[in-house]
């Protein structure tokens, strides 16, 4: 290859992408550091915001226990959320990938096919379900003699976690999915042949190979709950305040937009940490997996 | 080899109905002759339908949302092809981090990127305009528009190029007439996954729409925080219709799991 035709080469590339990475560098990260920026400046009622760089918006998340509160109650939503797909959606995806051919097919459509469907007519449906003391969720609970007293759901965490993880649900089934369709159904046969019964096949043999898909999976569920927007608002009403609902508020309520941009800025962070963090942990745990 | 317990398939039956059933209930509500928030036990009425007629905010909002959608995928498109194209063919120095960048949009929680672009919109001198939404839908859009563009290139057969060269065509005309058929199936599904990204969006467009470009589920939101009656039901399942008519189709023409898998993420 001539001189002229390898730097035309190394050039092209980047020819090609040149429009993309303009406008991600001009409309994604110079409004991210703007933010950023935001979170420094300072806001009164009256003067609005101005901007200078003082450290009163991040002093009042730390030492305010009204924000510590609020970013546990994300968290603790977003854990248990995570769990609850976990338990669920692991065994779901086990079993889907039993299923002969075209059932298979109609299931992953039925179970998947909701994650495309409007966040807000599906929180929709959970607050139509739970629908005060006699909804229809506590009434079917009720008669199955599985609770005496109806539960509340409407403004409360277990709502909010319900039907979290009904919305994330996908995600989970999705990323199991994938980690089972590399798995060698010849090894579950060869365990069986030795011998092994269908608890120990699925706790020594399927467990451990489905686990980075568990966990990546709860990854993806665990940092998109964390930053929930739609279903904590509807289900979680005014006063059941998450990181997300809580910035929306400052910026389109109260405009204290320095403070709700502190929070924005801190969620994201916090959620960099975690997700670069325990890929890295998952990688390194099971580096094998992935080679 | 459906060797799944009565065990397995009661649990199976549970999880599909836990799953569906909230769908349902809207789609079953929004059929109800009641005034008020019921199942439709007194028969089916479509009264709920024709109220929305009476309600020109969400109409209007709908084609707010068709035409953003539309749009914004289509201009995500227009930078997606090229870069696709360079991720997949070229192996050169900061090509992951390239990739890694323009699938970025993906972690950076939605109300994040709602307050950077309001923020961003507004000092430009451009808050709660149509323009302002169509940029901000194309980034949330474009990771979308890339992975499945970006699939279809780096299985394409390159020697149908090399031929297409050897007869003389270059430039333009290769594209248009050869690289473009071929990656074309990508093209359209990488639109449609970002059309429906784009019309289902609420936390990031909750940010920055503004009376008159309010979209759907932003209307839709908006008349949730104030009360929850039978027409917004009739308006969700409008709604659930249509996506589940994408759905099919994507599903019909391209795969659904292999839309969502989003299989060849980085070309690797």
């Amino acid at each position: 290859m001539s001189v002229a035709a390898e730097e035309r080469n190394a050039r092209a590339p980047w020819a090609l992408s040149a429009p993309a990475l303009m406008l991600f560098v001009g409309v994604l990260l110079i409004p991210l550091a703007m933010t950023v920026m935001l979170s420094f400046h300072d806001w009164g009622q009256y003067k609005g915001i101005e901007p200078v760089f003082i450290l009163k918006n991040w002093h009042e998340i730390v030492t305010d226990p009204y924000y510590a509160e609020m970013f546990w109650r994300t968290f603790r939503i977003a854990i248990l959320t995570t769990l609850l797909t976990a338990v669920l959606g692991a065994p779901e995806a086990y079993i889907l990938n039993r299923m002969s051919g075209r059932w298979k097919s109609v299931f992953l459509l039925v179970i998947l096919g909701p994650l495309l469907i409007s966040v807000v007519a599906r929180t929709l449906g959970w607050a139509l379900l739970f629908g005060g003391n006699n909804g229809l969720v506590n009434k079917l609970l009720m008669s199955a003699g599985l609770i005496r007293a109806p539960i509340p759901f409407m403004f409360t965490e277990t709502g909010m976690v319900v039907a979290l993880a009904h919305v994330m649900m996908p995600f989970m089934v999705l990323s199991v999915w994938a980690a089972l369709q590399r798995l060698d159904p010849q090894i579950e046969n060869a365990a069986l042949s030795l011998g092994a019964g269908p608890v120990t096949i699925i706790r020594r043999i399927i467990m451990p190979q489905i686990m980075p898909g568990v966990l990546s999976g709860a990854i993806i569920v665990f940092s998109l709950s964390a930053s929930a927007f739609a279903t904590p608002a509807i289900i979680g009403g005014r006063r059941l305040k998450v990181a997300a609902t809580l910035a929306y508020d400052e910026f389109l309520n109260t405009l204290n937009w320095p403070l709700g941009a502190a929070v924005a800025t801190l969620l994201l962070a916090a959620l960099v940490l975690i997700v670069v963090g325990s890929n890295a942990l998952i990688e390194r745990r099971y580096a094998e997996v992935f080679r | 080899m459906s060797r799944n317990g009565p065990l397995a398939l009661i649990f199976h039956t549970i999880f599909v109905i836990v799953m569906v059933s909230p769908i349902l209930v809207v789609c079953l509500v929004a059929f109800t002759p009641e005034g008020f928030l019921s199942l439709p036990t007194n028969g089916f009425s479509l009264r709920w339908f024709r109220a929305i007629a009476n309600y020109p905010e969400f109409i209007h909002a709908f084609w707010i949302s068709l035409g953003l959608g539309a749009l914004s995928s289509f201009v995500a498109m227009l930078f997606a092809v090229p870069a696709a194209l360079a991720i997949a063919r070229y192996r050169f120095r900061g090509r992951d981090a390239l990739a890694a960048l323009f699938l970025s949009p993906l972690m950076i929680p939605h109300v994040v990127l709602g307050i950077a672009f309001l923020r961003f919109f507004t000092s430009a001198g451009l808050g709660g305009s149509f323009a302002a939404l169509i940029i901000a839908h194309v980034i949330i859009v474009f990771p979308f528009a890339l992975r499945l563009t970006l699939a279809a290139a780096t299985g394409m057969d390159l020697s149908v190029e090399m031929a297409a060269v050897s007869l003389g065509a270059g430039g333009w005309t290769l594209f248009r007439r050869v690289t473009l058929p071929l990656i074309l199936p990508g093209v359209i599904s990488g639109w449609a996954l970002a059309f429906i990204q784009s019309f289902d969006d609420l936390t990031m467009t909750v940010f920055l729409a503004a009376p008159g470009t309010e979209t759907l589920p932003v209307r839709m939101f908006l008349y949730i925080q104030d009360n929850i009656d039978p027409l917004v039901t009739s308006v969700s399942a409008c709604v659930i219709a249509i996506t589940m008519t994408a759905l099919i189709l994507l599903d019909r023409f391209y795969g659904l799991d292999r839309v969502l898998a989003g299989k060849g993420d980085t070309g690797r």
